[in-house]
């Protein structure tokens, strides 16, 4: 294999990285702070990406196109981002918190209906054909590596993946609001008691994690089309990643990502058939040997 | 947690159970094929949620992966048909409940040592092992389309009914609703029993207090691995019955969402009660069924109904019934 294919495939595997890392980041955050495990996440995802491709391909991102270019286009890529987070916003207090003090099964439960309704939503508003926003894509041409050619958007999905993470991080590791996510996610009565809105936090924290889903869903569209079903497989990958990684850290989530993706690129060019299976069996191997993750305290 | 149950009397349920199997017994004569077909899915389903509810209601482990032996069931009686040529239906069952045994036990030996949300999420990655499989290695499994078992080929009670000649198809419905009614007396009964037994009893104080449990004696994981291959051996059971009903078997009921509607029948009936996972299921066949026929939404319409039995009803259609007839005095 020559270099330059291994440089491609690198850069693939840190491509789907980036994307993987941002809808575990918000599957981690919101069990972190709510204990709550969402299985609608992937949902959410495939959603953001749809609203994005809507918005880009829709007449107002034809408009903006015309008037300011590809920068027009950018303008109204995160669209799908902000729409999940405002509908996490709707959510969180509307449906999800009767369930916090119920027992975890009914965590399950719950979400997987929301997954159900999200499903059709979808199918509702976009149809079953695929939507893609292509467009930025081809408008931002490639970039040459030896004799092989790399998409310059796929590079700039890697960007935005590592500017994420190191968002999120300060966000939650140097700011005021951080602290009180962490200190409402280590003990809720007692940040309660010590005067911190932990209504308000959580529904923040929501909103965050679905901005995140939403944000995978809008990087992920110009260089894949938005299909039925993609939600459903992004959540069961990303449980991998938040497994190996460890539930509720944003450092886990970062590392499963790459494990998950380097693990993926390489198994579909050496062993294509147990490409997946390869990756459950890890994530079942990390969960015998460290049950919190690489990367989770208890 | 709420208090349990001590259930209607013995010789009571064996009268309401008797009723409901002459009912059963004679519905088919009443109704068109189509809802005897219905029917048997119903209890096929049923015997799943039986099988399931053993880990859910009795020891306290949800599974997000029982998709896993629902499949095995039904993958193992596609390559017994296909790669050794086996016709009876007997022969089928053994080897397909041997076979989902095996990957129960192995399945069940790494997760039982978690509970909560880790068993589910381990229960859930393994199941995914097997659907990968499924999906992936398309010259062994047909990958999404799936493998081909035709009911023609079958023959029931060793070679005793088979389905060759005319009205072969009509012939197959009425038996094979007998068939799996017969079969699913069988494990209803098995599962009473189960439950019941000194064994079944540790598994509901596992369920309570895995401490205290320790401390009387029971040995925990121990158990837990049992009632989880038990509970693995029921659903695939009703993986094997039914794919000669389906006809096909794809990689859809390896998929981890089949999980959720196994999670899904099990709720709506009550996972609190005996008889909740079996009326459960009935409904639920019922209710996909026709939301299916009726709508293309019919995904919203199944998760609009879960949202609202979580929050509304949780203890289900049976525990609900149950409340209701407490409260009228009825017992």
């Amino acid at each position: 294999m020559s270099p330059n294919i291994v440089i491609i495939q690198l850069l693939n595997a840190l491509f789907y990285a980036a994307v993987l890392f941002l809808i575990a980041a918000g599957l981690s955050l919101i069990y972190g702070v709510m204990r709550i495990v969402n299985l609608a996440h992937g949902t959410l995802y495939a959603l953001g990406a749809y609203v994005s491709a809507w918005a880009v391909g829709g007449a107002f991102g034809a408009a903006l196109a015309n008037n300011l270019g590809l920068a027009g286009l950018f303008l109204v890529l995160p669209a799908g981002a902000f729409a999940i987070a405002a509908l996490g916003a709707v959510l969180e207090p509307t449906l999800l918190r009767p369930f916090y003090r119920r027992p975890e099964e009914y965590h399950l439960l719950a979400t997987f209906g929301l997954l159900m309704i999200f499903e059709d939503v979808i199918k509702y508003l976009f149809g079953g054909t695929p939507l893609s926003a292509g467009t930025i894509m081809d408008r931002m041409g490639s970039i040459p590596i030896g004799r092989l050619l790399f998409p310059t958007y796929n590079l700039l999905v890697i960007v935005i993946g590592l500017l994420a993470a190191l968002a999120l991080w300060w966000f939650i590791y140097r700011t005021r609001f951080g602290v009180m996510l962490r200190a409402t996610s280590q003990d809720r009565r007692m940040a309660a008691a010590l005067g911190i809105n932990v209504g308000r936090v959580y529904v923040q924290a929501f909103a965050i994690g679905c901005f995140m889903a939403g944000l995978g869903g809008a990087v992920v569209v110009p260089a894949q089309a938005a299909v039925l079903g993609m939600g459903v497989e992004a959540l069961v990958l990303a449980f991998v990643v938040v497994v190996i990684g460890g539930l509720g850290s944003l450092e886990g989530a970062f590392i499963g990502a790459l494990i998950v993706s380097l693990v993926r690129t390489a198994g579909i060019q050496f062993f294509a058939e147990i490409e997946l299976a390869v990756l459950y069996l890890i994530a079942a191997a990390v969960l015998l040997v460290r049950p919190t993750g690489l990367f989770g305290k208890a | 947690m709420p208090r349990a149950r001590t259930g209607p009397s013995v010789p009571a349920l064996l009268v309401v159970g008797i009723a409901m199997v002459v009912v059963l017994a004679v519905l088919p004569r009443l109704i068109v094929p189509y809802q005897t077909v219905l029917i048997t899915y119903g209890l096929v389903f049923a015997i799943a949620a039986l099988g399931f509810n053993l880990l859910l209601g009795y020891t306290g482990l949800l599974s997000f992966g029982h998709s896993a032996y629902f499949g095995a069931g039904a993958y193992a009686v596609a390559f017994l048909m296909r790669d050794l040529n086996v016709q009876s239906m007997e022969l089928l069952i053994i080897g397909g409940v041997l076979g989902t045994l095996v990957i129960a036990a192995l399945f069940g030996f790494v997760c039982v040592r978690y509970t909560r949300i880790f068993f589910g999420i381990l229960t859930l990655a393994l199941s995914q092992v097997l659907w990968s499989l499924a999906f992936k290695f398309f010259w062994v499994t047909g990958g999404t389309d799936g493998l081909r078992v035709d009911s023609a080929k079958l023959s029931l009670i060793g070679g005793f009914i088979d389905f060759k000649g005319a009205g072969a198809y009509q012939r197959f419905v009425y038996s094979y609703y007998y068939y799996v009614l017969a079969l699913f007396i069988v494990a209803t009964v098995s599962m009473w029993i189960i439950v019941h037994s000194p064994f079944g009893k540790a598994l509901q104080a596992i369920r309570d207090n895995e401490v205290r449990a320790q401390f009387v004696g029971v040995r925990v994981r121990r158990y837990r691995w049992l009632a989880f291959m038990i509970s693995g051996a029921f659903t695939g059971l009703a993986g094997i019955l039914w794919v000669p009903l389906n006809g096909l078997t794809t990689p859809d009921i390896l998929y981890w969402p089949f999980s959720g509607e196994l999670v899904f029948m099990t709720v709506l009936g009550g996972f609190r009660t005996f008889t909740g996972p079996i009326v459960g299921a009935m409904a639920f066949n019922y209710l996909k069924t026709y939301a299916v026929a009726s709508t293309e939404y019919w995904q919203l319409l199944l998760g609009v109904v879960l949202l609202f039995l979580v929050v509304v009803l949780p203890t289900g259609i049976v525990g609900t019934l149950a409340r209701i007839a407490t409260k009228l005095g009825i017992r």
